[in-house]
């Protein structure tokens, strides 16, 4: 076992603060959508709007840092033990096995990772901010001499944006729940904000250590 | 993993500290304090026409008057005669009618009904003397009523049923020598009392606004700017700015909020951009009838009742008739709150003799949709009622209802329905088949005046709520907040609950695994717990 530097300093600030606005953005998009009352619509449209313009600033920054550190090739998706990842959460969890694939600075996503990381990002990020862009210059007409959107119908915009939302709630619970599936329950959540995660250092030490347990039972 | 801890919570108080210093509050709003320094200065008439000797001496008839006033503005009759508010008609361009005239002359209305073969008592608001029938002379100068609208010394009243002559009380001297700006009294005296009485039929204009608070009417408040109508209504050569869609058709020459307050009056972009489609008054005329009531609902049909063989009043708690032998029964109601319509600014009334196209019969049309560019969420008085009718020829008819003397077949003194009908359409040169029966009708009102202080205007909940918001009847459109796609709403919930309960399983289910599997770690491996695991 070695003490990684896995996450950089830039990537867990993006992390979380990504995380927070996505959070503070459900709750208070929520609420503009009409599902409950918390801080009032006309504040929570407000705060929403303010959080989305920072959530759009944070994904231009991340952009550009996935780019010029070639980070975004953590993301190319493979279908290499993809198979053995999803039988490993279906079952192997259960009896105590490892996981089929090894965590490195290298690849630091297993392949179902690579995959539903990719799609978020790709995906479900690009429709939520793009639907809320527009959501957001949406007026009707051109008397105040404004951008108009308007021939593409709001109950539209609004349907592909409260999409992105409800995909990104259903992301959020499985994403935080699958953090406890590391070595211990808190040392993937440990590692995003440390920084530093416990890693195998190679397949032979894996063997070995398989070995280990297995003579030990 | 308290460093931890506080990092996160640092980062999330962060957020909040930095969504709230992006929001900020209301600045001052330089343009509005502009705007009330500017109509702070009250101008000084450059005439004082108690000086003017052409009005020392004593007038005989109001018609003098007039002449005296010709004698120096030698054209200005021309103006006022070349008005909707003389003529009772203005021509325009009506969609389905092509060039039309409609007016007080030929519209119907919700209240009392129409000006034919009762002009004798209607005119009381017309700016002229003698109008005793439709044969009137619209073309004598002298007859145009200059006072009504200028008398500056509150002492001229025009009598009842005096085909628009001045009350016999009326000092015309005193009046003459007072002249200058019209005033809110002025204006008032037609547009206040307009149906009947006070606040009969506007809602939003009525003899509180003489002197009110700024929470009544911010304008017009007498603790705040003390406009005076013309102050909006601007008379470049005796043509007012502004017209009311009871009897206009089109939407040129309106008097509007942004003509002072411009399309962008907000510091806020979100509520300038509301500006698109929601006109100013949706948001900032909460309510109307703030001070007294207003008519919401004449049914002609139950007009004519007699006690011992005389007509009678009821009146309700606030002193409104609720019900009079002369004209049927009333709703009355205060602090209304507006209901909300698509308007383009074009209209269309019924005239007398249009044929029933549907019921309710619409008295006046607002036209517009959520679909028309051009169209704004308006707030409306909605008058409802019902009227005499023709059930042969299928058209509304105008009923003779003042009359001098009994065995006039005016329905105000004999309550005959078929006599009163028979000749008010006779004088209005319409067929009559002898067969009436009563038909519900409508009419729309824009609610332009007692507009709120901001601090009371609509807030953004009372539209965008799901439930029972102001637009609630206003469908067709998102308005978000208010609509949603139901099922997706639904589908959303299920699978996001769907996959927390399958997350919460699959996280039991490891826990037992870990259960069950220490406790028979324990058992058969404590034996050789002192080996080195290395």
């Amino acid at each position: 076992m070695r003490k990684v530097y896995i996450y950089k300093g830039f990537e867990r600030f993006w992390h979380w603060t990504q995380a927070s606005l996505i959070m503070f953005l459900a709750i208070t998009g929520f609420e503009v959508h009409g599902s409950y009352s918390i801080f009032g619509f006309e504040k929570a449209a407000e705060y929403h709007r303010v959080a989305s313009w920072m959530l759009i600033g944070l994904l231009i920054f991340a952009i550009f840092w996935h780019l010029t550190t070639g980070e975004w090739r953590q993301y190319i998706p493979t279908t290499k033990q993809l198979k053995e990842q999803i039988k490993f959460y279906i079952s192997g969890i259960f009896k105590g096995e490892h996981h089929p694939t090894q965590k490195s600075e290298l690849s630091k996503l297993n392949p179902l990772q690579r995959i539903v990381y990719l799609g978020f990002k790709v995906i479900l990020i690009p429709l939520t901010t793009t639907s809320g862009i527009l959501y957001m210059l949406y007026k009707t007409i051109d008397q105040n001499n404004l951008i108009v959107v308007e021939d593409y119908p709001l109950s539209s915009i609004a349907f592909w944006h409260t999409m992105g939302a409800i995909l990104l709630m259903i992301f959020l619970v499985v994403h935080v729940y699958m953090t406890t599936t590391g070595k211990t329950p808190t040392s993937n959540i440990n590692a995003m904000i440390t920084g530093y995660e416990e890693l195998e250092d190679n397949e032979e030490e894996v063997e070995n250590e398989n070995i280990q347990n297995y003579e030990t039972k | 993993m308290l460093r931890n801890l506080l990092f996160v919570i640092f980062t999330i108080l962060l957020m909040i500290v930095l969504v709230n210093a992006f929001h900020k509050e209301d600045n001052y709003n330089l343009n509005l304090e502009e705007l009330k320094h500017k109509y702070a200065l009250k101008a000084i008439p450059s005439v004082e026409h108690s000086k003017l000797p052409a009005l020392q001496k004593e007038f005989k008839s109001p018609q003098e008057v007039t002449e005296a006033c010709i004698s120096c503005h030698t054209e200005t009759h021309k103006e006022v005669m070349a008005s909707s508010h003389w003529n009772w008609e203005r021509a325009s361009y009506v969609e389905g009618r092509g060039i039309s005239s409609a007016g007080k002359k030929n519209v119907m209305n919700n209240f009392c009904l129409g000006t034919n073969s009762n002009q004798q008592s209607c005119a009381k608001c017309h700016i002229g003397y003698g109008m005793t029938s439709s044969r009137f002379d619209f073309n004598n100068a002298r007859n145009v009523d200059c006072m009504v609208c200028h008398d500056n010394s509150e002492e001229y009243l025009k009598g009842a049923s005096m085909a628009g002559y001045p009350d016999r009380t009326v000092n015309l001297e005193n009046v003459a020598q007072s002249v200058g700006s019209p005033r809110k009294s002025n204006c008032g005296s037609c547009h206040f009392f307009s149906g009947g009485g006070n606040n009969v039929k506007h809602g939003d204009l009525e003899s509180a606004q003489l002197s009110c608070s700024r929470d009544v009417d911010v304008h017009m408040g007498a603790n705040g700017m003390n406009l005076e109508c013309v102050t909006c209504h601007t008379a470049e050569n005796h043509q007012i700015l502004g017209k009311l869609y009871s009897v206009s058709t089109d939407n040129t020459n309106r008097a509007t909020c942004e003509q002072c307050h411009t399309n962008t009056p907000h510091l806020s972009e979100v509520l300038n951009r509301h500006e698109s489609r929601v006109s100013c008054q949706a948001c900032h005329i909460p309510q109307y009838a703030k001070v007294n009531s207003t008519k919401m609902s004449w049914k002609w049909s139950e007009a004519g009742k007699l006690k011992d063989g005389k007509p009678y009043e009821e009146d309700d708690s606030l002193g409104n008739h609720h019900y009079m032998s002369i004209k049927g029964s009333f709703k009355w109601e205060r602090n209304v709150k507006p209901d909300y319509i698509w308007f383009n600014g074009t209209a269309d009334q019924y005239l007398l003799g249009d044929a029933i196209k549907s019921i309710p019969v619409k008295m006046n049309t607002l036209n517009g949709s959520y679909h028309d560019r051009s169209s704004k969420i308006i707030p409306v008085k909605i008058h409802v009622g019902d009227q005499i009718y023709d059930k042969v020829y299928n058209r509304l008819v105008q009923p003779k209802l003042y009359g001098e003397t009994e065995g006039d077949s005016a329905f105000w003194k004999d309550f005959k329905w078929d006599e009163a009908v028979a000749a008010g359409m006779k004088e209005s040169g319409l067929k009559y088949s002898g067969q009436y029966g009563f038909v519900e009708t409508v009419m729309y009102w824009p609610v332009n005046h007692m507009v709120s202080p901001k601090e009371q205007a609509v807030s953004c909940a009372e539209c965008h709520t799901r439930d029972n918001g102001r637009l609630a009847k206003l469908t067709g459109f998102y308005l978000p907040g208010r609509d949603r796609n139901v099922i997706q709403d639904n589908v959303g919930i299920w699978a996001f609950f769907l996959t927390l309960a399958a997350v919460l399983g699959h996280a039991f289910l490891r826990i037992f695994v870990l259960i069950r599997k220490n406790k028979y770690e324990k058992q058969i491996i404590s034996y050789d717990e002192d080996k080195p695991t290395e």
